[in-house]
């Protein structure tokens, strides 16, 4: 028991909560359809899950850092619709080889462009990554706009997002192990990890500590762009399509999923196995409404209620209720 | 002259420089907004008619009119990503219950400010009692709100009392009914509030929440009036919309894209967002100021699906012009907070 309690000590009280309501939610979920514990459903999960767990990687970074990044949804959409346009770009040949890279490196431009008007204009995150987001809309409206271009995902693009390099694993998940394993290197065991949640708790001491601070908010924000330019490719392959709005559902649920998993949304606390409870936390509370679906009990009784209605109601519930068990801030006192 | 008026005229000169230095950021506004209807007025073929002012401002009050919602938490350090659902609720409500007879339109009215008074309310609860970022809270209840729109309008469709809607929408010799709905909230409520004792602890939190609680500012009662104002305001908005459209539509894109361009238009109008300082005055320039961006692109003949590229250029430039400071620093710690 003593070696139990000391075990939960290590994980703070968000990650041991959020996990524990993955529990809850899995035998919910069980006890309403038996195979919902069948492993070839639960991988599903952690297939879809792992989008989200790719965009919410560099989500965090930003948030641990006190900013926040809402250029998100379209550069999700700049990085799948880039990856599909690269084969018009360059060629059917070079095209295909860099479709990935391509699309990564884009959305990595948008993040630089947040990262130089954040750091270095000490402009406010929030309106500028909101200015970078309706930039990079309208950029690729234009690219749509001015001719038909390529929007099918690569061979490679497929693979990547739905085929299975080990049989039983999905490559997505594949793909969000490896960012998630070099994202739990950095903030544990780099300068620039341990800077990034200094930074969050004082820039201005880190400042004078001789850091160049601006430098490792350019590189989160940089970071955070690719990430999200990776999911966008992800994204892209998974659909074996690109189209304009694809980055817009996942604003609210990475921002959810960091939060939930225990990240402070002010900077410098949380860690990554948080993130990757609140990442599962979302995706199942999203498939399991499916399964329950709540709509027809409405039904029975003669209501007309949408099932978009129940996923966004319990969503903001949700939060709200797991930050008040967890998320309460210390009141003002003289 | 005598030495008291040459005095007087000094302080009154200070007076006039400390009042221009605290106006800035809303003539700033202001002016870009002159500057870009007036480019607007000239190239326009038929000129200013009272109808186009009209579609402008009707255009611009709904943008205006939530920006002014949004100024409020974010004088008080706060945010409220709420605003556009309460907006879209508001829209799905109205096109419910302002209907039949002036008693039962009068009454839908009443119903749909009550619903966004209630859903600001629950932001400020949650924010003040709960002790939540307000950014993470009304995102939350935003979701909640449209989901509850979704519920009244699974599908696009409704109606409302057609004297009303051509209230609303019409024009008063010449001045648009959106102009003088939104003199109605700047006169009724904005003035009023900024005056009260609870306006100006909003300020004072903004500024400094330590400060102002050491001050005696009732703090909580301040911080939950802001968030029930912002819904207040919003599902003014949403009425309007209503009398614009005829209908309601529970669309998150709209309610998103207005959440986010009244932030935009908040900074726009010189209100910082770190809270303390600002006016929702200003707000109403700033929105204007985005929704005049379209109408130059048709003007000018640029293809309007260009139109968030030019809107996000304008943001840009605009936190941006706010960099020039940096110049000014003669310490580079004051660059870091």
């Amino acid at each position: 028991m003593a070696t139990m309690t000391m075990a939960l000590q290590r994980f703070d009280k968000a990650t041991v909560i959020a996990f524990g309501l993955i529990v809850v939610l899995l035998l919910v979920g069980a006890s309403i359809k038996p195979d919902f514990l069948s492993p070839s459903y639960l991988v599903q999960q952690l297939q879809l899950a792992s989008f989200l767990g790719v965009i919410a990687t560099g989500v965090m970074l930003v948030i641990l850092l006190g900013h926040i990044d809402l250029s998100i949804p379209w550069t999700i959409g700049v990085g799948g619709m880039m990856a599909t346009a690269a084969a018009g770009f360059f060629g059917p040949t070079v095209g295909v080889v860099l479709a990935v890279p391509f699309g990564i490196a884009c959305g990595t431009v948008i993040g630089l462009a947040n990262g130089v008007g954040v750091a270095y204009l000490r402009a406010p995150s929030m309106i500028f990554t909101l200015g970078m987001n309706a930039v990079a809309q309208g950029l690729m409206v234009a690219h749509t706009g001015g001719f038909a271009p390529q929007d099918r995902g690569t061979v490679f693009m497929r693979q990547l997002a739905a085929g299975r390099l080990i049989p039983g694993v999905p490559n997505p998940l594949l793909v969000w192990l490896a960012v998630g394993a070099a994202a739990v290197f950095m903030l544990t065991r780099t300068t620039l990890g341990r800077q990034i949640y200094a930074i969050g708790n004082k820039e201005r001491a880190v400042f004078l500590s001789g850091v160049d601070t601006r430098r490792v908010l350019l590189i989160c924000f940089a970071i955070s762009g690719a990430c999200a330019a990776a999911g966008g490719v992800l994204l892209a392959g998974w659909a074996n399509r690109s189209y304009q709005a694809m980055g817009d559902p996942y604003l609210l649920p990475t921002i959810a999923a960091v939060v939930l998993g225990g990240t402070n949304i002010l900077g410098g606390r949380g860690s990554y196995l948080g993130t990757v409870a609140g990442v599962i936390l979302i995706t199942l509370l999203q498939s399991i409404l499916s399964v329950l679906q709540p709509q027809f009990w409405f039904a029975d009784m003669g209501l007309n209620v949408p099932a978009e209605t129940f996923r966004q109601v319990v969503f903001g519930v949700v939060i709200i209720a797991m930050l008040l068990l967890y998320g309460r801030q210390r009141a003002v006192q003289g | 002259m005598s030495v008291a008026s040459a005095v007087n005229g000094r302080r009154s000169r200070e007076a006039w420089g400390h009042w221009l230095a605290a106006q800035r950021g809303i003539l700033i506004a202001i002016a870009i907004f002159a500057a870009m209807f007036a480019t607007y007025g000239w190239k326009q073929e038929v000129g200013l008619t009272a109808s186009i002012i009209n579609t402008a401002s009707n255009k611009g009050a709904l943008l205006a009119l939530v920006a002014m919602a949004q100024t409020i938490p974010v004088l008080t350090g706060g945010l409220d990503l709420s605003v556009g659902m309460i907006f879209v609720l508001s829209n799905c409500l109205a096109a419910t219950i302002v209907n039949g007879s002036f008693l039962m339109t009068a009454l839908g009215v009443i119903g749909v400010l009550l619903v966004g008074i209630i859903c600001g309310t629950i932001n400020g609860l949650i924010v003040v009692y709960g002790r939540l970022q307000p950014i993470i809270v009304t995102l939350a209840t935003g979701a909640v709100y449209f989901g509850f729109a979704l519920a009244l309008r699974p599908e696009p469709g409704g109606s409302v009392n057609f004297e009303f809607a051509d209230i609303m929408t019409r024009s008063f010799f010449k001045v648009p009914s959106s102009v003088i709905l939104m003199l109605a909230v700047v006169f009724l409520i904005w003035i009023p509030y900024r005056r009260s004792v609870l306006g100006r602890g909003a300020y004072a939190i903004g500024s400094s929440e330590q400060a102002a609680y050491m001050s005696g500012v009732p703090i909580a009662r301040a911080k939950v009036l802001a968030y029930v104002l912002a819904g207040l305001l919003s599902s003014i908005a949403g009425l309007l919309l209503t009398a614009i459209t005829y209908s309601g539509a529970a669309k998150a894109a709209l309610g998103a894209d207005y959440t986010l361009n009244s932030i935009g238009a908040v900074v726009i109008g010189g209100t910082s967002l770190f809270g303390g300082s600002g006016s929702a005055i200003g707000s109403i320039f700033g929105a204007f100021v985005m929704r005049t961006v379209g109408d130059l692109l048709i003007v000018f003949d640029i293809n309007p699906v260009l139109q968030p590229l030019f809107v996000g250029i304008v943001l840009l430039i605009a936190v941006s012009l706010g960099s020039l400071r940096l110049l000014r620093i003669k310490n580079r710690l004051d660059l870091y907070r």
